[in-house]
């Protein structure tokens, strides 16, 4: 495939990885932020690969692993009432909730469908005129103007049964927050890389700027991911921390400005719960008041009941970087990707599930 | 969550496009992408283009990392 190929190339690979165990001398602790790079660095054995004083930390940037179980609750409750189909991405369906999964509630009688995309949700209200079709609206930057645009259409082509429940987050903020706790002592920050197609590099300038942090926005192949090393490498090796794009093929400094305009007209910021680090002010998306008529947080009245957490699971601590995987008790034996207890084993990009899918010796 | 794939744009009706992946066509929406062109490759997200790839950028990252692996 053209534009991905040309970055796996074993031989080069190799020699750049040469490059980084010569160049690399100071002990850095390098965060990935987004759960894509997590299972390409596995993918790949690149953690193993790199020097020693190079540690390599997941972050929270899985949209299904951060949603917080009073959200999913929430959404569970939607797809109970009489009339609602829900729509939703495919892994989201299979995370517990408090007392069970949209799948559970599913075999309960609820009518849950999974889609691709949010054009395949708007399709079904289409279709189902006389249902309330709620689209479970997660993601990132990367995903929250697909579900603006699909609001806009719905909007011209006047369908009044399509609803979403914006769980949408954004990256910068959660950074700061996690940047904030102070728990996690970062020498450098992977980027990611589609959140960053969207909302260009300028976002991150604040962690360079105010936490003197390196930042490198990467691409998803091996390649890219070593080169966004070798930039932090030389920023860190040199002291001199900064914000540079190693995927420029696909990321602009200013983003793509209809799309952030899009996503902009439909959305506002608001506050959003995160699993693991609770409501952070300012880092989600809410329905603006002109299109309220499309919000199924405003149209629709529910009782999702207390929330529980599941018991042991640690996905909260290893969201934020503190604890991996290795430390949770249920790790590979209550909880497999087969039989989930927490969301990090669900979702394909969840530490758990990378740890469980490529060896514990990558660690 | 966030993945995106290259996909060629083959034709393009109003905001949707016919695009093509290693040989299979899909439809892709490009109210994200406005200038996209047939002939651009896009990242394709879930349905929608969320941005057109550089090829100029593309050839120069992969020339910076030649140099880089030679310069070791
Ligand atoms: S292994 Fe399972 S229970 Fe443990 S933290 Fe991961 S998802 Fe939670």
């Amino acid at each position: 495939m053209k534009f991905v190929e040309e970055y796996r190339d074993p031989e080069l690979g190799k020699k750049l990885l040469d490059m980084i165990h010569e160049r690399s001398r100071k002990p850095a602790r390098l965060m990935e932020f987004c759960g894509g790079h997590t299972v390409a660095i596995f993918k790949h054995g690149l953690r193993q690969l790199l020097p020693d004083n190079i540690e390599m930390l997941s972050g929270p940037g899985c949209p299904v692993c951060v949603t917080a179980s009073d959200d999913l609750d929430r959404a569970i409750a939607l797809g109970h009432l009489p009339d609602v189909i829900i729509t939703s991405f495919g892994d989201m369906v299979r995370v517990p909730g408090s007392r069970s999964s949209l799948q559970e509630a599913r075999s309960e009688g609820a009518d849950v469908r999974i889609v691709y995309s949010a054009q395949d949700a708007l399709a079904i209200a289409r279709d189902n005129p006389e249902k309330s079709v709620i689209f479970i609206g997660i993601g990132f930057e990367t995903t929250a103007p697909t579900i603006a645009a699909s609001i806009l259409q719905a909007e011209q082509e006047k369908i009044s049964n399509y609803y979403v429940l914006s769980l949408h987050k954004v990256c910068p903020p959660i950074m700061k927050a996690i940047l904030d706790l102070g728990e996690v002592n970062l020498g450098g920050i992977i980027c990611p890389g589609h959140v960053s197609a969207i909302i260009g590099s300028h976002p991150y300038q604040f962690i360079a700027d105010d936490y003197k942090i390196a930042c490198a926005v990467s691409g998803f192949e091996p390649l890219d991911i070593l080169l966004a090393v070798d930039r932090l490498i030389r920023q860190i090796e040199s002291g001199q921390p900064t914000v540079e794009i190693a995927y420029r093929r696909g990321v602009k400094p200013e983003g793509n400005v209809p799309a952030i305009r899009l996503m902009e007209t439909v959305f506002e910021i608001g506050e959003a719960n995160w699993r693991g680090i609770g409501v952070v002010p300012s880092s989600g998306l809410q329905v603006k008041s002109q299109y309220e008529k499309y919000d199924a947080a405003k149209n629709f009245k529910i009782d999702p009941g207390p929330t529980h957490e599941p018991e042991g699971c640690i996905c909260g601590s290893i969201l934020r970087g503190v604890s991996t995987p290795k430390d949770c008790g249920l790790f590979g034996g209550t909880c497999t990707p087969e039989h989930p207890v927490g969301p990090c084993m669900v979702s394909s990009e969840g530490s758990c599930a990378a740890y469980y899918h490529y060896g514990d010796n990558h660690g | 969550m966030c993945l995106a794939i290259p996909a060629l744009i083959k034709s393009i009706d109003g905001q949707q496009a016919e695009v093509d992946i290693e040989g299979i066509t899909r439809d892709a929406s490009l109210q994200l992408t406005p200038d996209a062109k047939v002939g651009d490759y896009v990242l394709l997200h879930t349905g929608y283009a969320i941005g057109v790839i550089d090829p100029a950028e593309a050839e120069e990252t992969l020339k910076l990392l030649k140099e880089l692996s030679e310069a070791s």
